[in-house]
């Protein structure tokens, strides 16, 4: 155990001394864009991963948040941090509206209920005056943070978009390792013996939805200052769908699938963009290689691999709870466990 | 203070035509929502890809028009024979192979081969619509004093009436129906008294995507046939069905036609709203009655 914390903490500083030289290496604004979607990714495996909840509606929350902070900096004329908290803050009321009505039932009803809730939303974006329905809001000046910061220059984005995914990041790790986080891990492993304990499934499985829905809004809104544009493409169903495809490829409930599964989608996309509809596909066809092979992910086949190189005993602590059985009528799990 | 929502009563002939047009697409709702229920009651799989094989049976309806010279009624029979034996491939080749699993398995597999389906079809058809003629015997309409109802309408509205009710008897009053009844409650046990339960599951998934084919080859004289069609329509018919209560045939009818009435209601009254007004349904039909009109709370 101790072993794997010291590898862990190896790994931490090896992979923030790539993010810091990365937009030296690779194109700053594949990188911004990969770390945003990673950012989401993760907000969205809070929820799947960890209290097996699966949301197909969060991009209601990353584009509400994506169109709130592109209008208030924008038309409002408010500074790029507080216009990002702006948009978080009004994914995480509308996360609070969306998750009370979608606790209400469980497994696929979940599913299907935040996804037509989530097109509600979108045909709101599609309707209200302030979206600038197709064109979506354009031109969305980056501005300076606090007023001095001048947020124009791409490298000094790429460090304030680095620094905001950090710590998001940082909120999803502190959580899952804390006592909330057990308990929601518990709800998803047995959710009546959780009750039966006296925890309020329902509380908990709500306030997971609103962290997940706020932190997937910061998400939102930070993608609509990189490439100074809030779409139609954020609030649609397509994009729900590619969240659930990033942590399904990087693995769910692990901590880094999302940011793997991000990295590799998004290079996926920059890479096959010329080939038009090909791309959804290619996606497609993702999305069934994965139901049917690769359930565990990229990061959920390392992870079991190294916890078997480290931890030699056959019973190992770490290797991910095989929830591969058939779940009862309503009661969703999902797989993998860090 | 409301005078923002301009409620307005409209000449009758309007209410009537936008009546009519809710009633068309609650027939397509209904027919899609009871494809959806009697998926959901053998697999157990919500079955994302409805909406690509929607359009799938639309898009076979064009092609035998287009490549074959065969017209509207040999599309009606033979568009659903085709997608539907498509769908039994799909089953005994990728979902046979996830019924052990986490159901939510099921939607993401099929919400990837909706991804596929409608990724070739938008590629080669781009995301224009293809038109598709109404067949010469349904051509024109009659006047019936109150409004002008054209005859396909007519016979829409009729066909799938028919057709759900027939799914509705054959599930609910035959022999085969109680054979599909008893092995959605324990499949094991049917099985142990010599009944095929494999060989019922791939027929019931390929009785399920037929409906959504025969639906699809319907709607192509009304929209266009086009690669997006199905999955405009698939999250609407998510709603209906979590308002009518998933267990349920006779929800998934009901629900379909009422919520197209609903829909068109308010395209007279709020035309802003009538594209959301089913999802706000959804959400106060989750307050009150959380596991919906007619099914069991599970």
């Amino acid at each position: 155990m101790a072993e794997i914390g010291r590898w862990n903490r190896i790994l931490a500083a090896v992979l923030i001394g790539l993010a810091l030289v990365a937009p030296f290496m690779l194109y700053p604004v594949f990188v911004m864009e990969a770390l945003c979607f990673a950012l989401f990714a993760c907000a969205f495996n809070l929820l799947i991963g960890y209290v097996g909840l699966l949301s197909f509606g969060h991009a209601a929350f990353f584009g509400s948040a994506a169109y709130i902070t592109a209008h208030t900096v924008k038309v409002w004329g408010l500074p790029p941090e507080l216009g990002i908290l702006a948009g978080a803050a009004a994914a995480t009321f509308l996360g609070a509206g969306i998750g009370w009505l979608a606790i209400r039932r469980q497994g696929i009803y979940f599913a299907m209920i935040t996804l037509a809730l989530a097109q509600m939303v979108y045909f709101v974006a599609l309707q209200a005056r302030f979206t600038g329905g197709e064109d979506g809001i354009q031109a969305v000046p980056r501005g300076k943070l606090i007023g001095v910061v001048d947020l124009g220059d791409t490298l000094t984005m790429y460090y304030f978009v680095l620094a905001v995914f950090l710590i998001g990041f940082a909120v999803i790790v502190r959580t899952v390792h804390s006592p909330f986080g057990q308990v929601i891990k518990a709800i998803r492993e047995n959710e009546p013996r959780a009750v039966s304990l006296g925890y309020d499934a329902d509380r908990y499985k709500l306030l997971a939805f609103i962290l997940s829905a706020g932190l997937s809004g910061l998400a939102g809104s930070l993608k609509s200052l990189v490439f100074q544009l809030a779409s139609l493409t954020d609030v649609q169903w397509t994009m729900s769908g590619e969240v659930v495809l990033m942590t399904l490829v990087g693995g769910l409930g692990t901590i880094l699938g999302p940011v793997v599964g991000a990295f590799f989608l998004t290079a996926m996309q920059h890479y096959l963009a010329q080939l038009g509809s090909w791309v959804t596909v290619v996606q497609g066809i993702i999305f069934v290689f994965c139901v049917l092979v690769f359930r565990r992910g990229i990061v959920g086949v390392i992870a079991s691999y190294a916890a078997d190189r480290l931890n030699p005993p056959a019973i190992s602590p770490e290797a991910p709870a095989v929830t591969d059985k058939p779940a009862e009528a309503g009661t969703a799990t999902a797989p993998g466990a860090p | 203070m409301l005078d923002w929502i301009h409620l307005t009563v409209p000449p009758a002939p309007a209410m009537f035509a936008q009546l009519l047009v809710g009633l068309i697409n609650g027939a397509f709702y209904a027919m899609l929502s009871l494809g959806l229920a009697v998926i959901f009651g053998l697999l157990n799989i919500i079955n994302f890809a409805h909406g690509a094989q929607y359009m799938l049976g639309a898009f076979c309806a064009w092609f035998l028009l287009n490549a074959l010279g065969l017209g509207y009624w040999p599309a009606l029979i033979l568009a659903p024979i085709i997608v539907g034996a498509v769908g039994m491939a799909i089953e005994r080749l990728l979902l046979r192979h996830i019924y052990g699993l986490d159901h939510l398995y099921g939607l993401l597999l099929t919400f990837g081969l909706a991804l596929i389906i409608e990724g070739v079809f938008r590629q080669q058809f781009g995301s224009s619509g293809q038109p598709y003629a109404i067949p010469p015997e349904l051509q024109g309409g009659r006047n019936l004093g109150f409004m002008f109802l054209p005859n396909y309408r007519a016979w829409v509205i009729v066909a799938s009436a028919a057709v759900c009710l027939a799914t509705w008897f054959t599930i609910e009053r035959t022999r085969l129906g109680a054979y599909l009844r008893a092995a959605t409650e324990n499949p094991v046990l049917v099985q142990a008294f010599g009944i095929n339960v494999p060989r019922m599951i791939t027929l019931t998934y390929g009785a399920g995507v037929a409906l959504a084919a025969l639906a699809g080859v319907m709607a192509a004289p009304i929209y266009q046939v086009s690669p997006l069609m199905g999955s405009n329509i698939i999250i609407t018919v998510f709603a209906v069905v979590v308002i009518g209560g998933m267990g349920s045939i006779l929800g998934a009818i009901v629900g379909g036609f009422a919520l197209g009435l609903v829909e068109g209601l308010t395209k007279v009254f709020y035309p802003e709203a009538s594209s959301t007004v089913i999802f706000v349904v959804m959400a106060l039909v989750l307050l009150v009655k959380p596991a919906g009109f007619f099914g069991r709370a599970r």
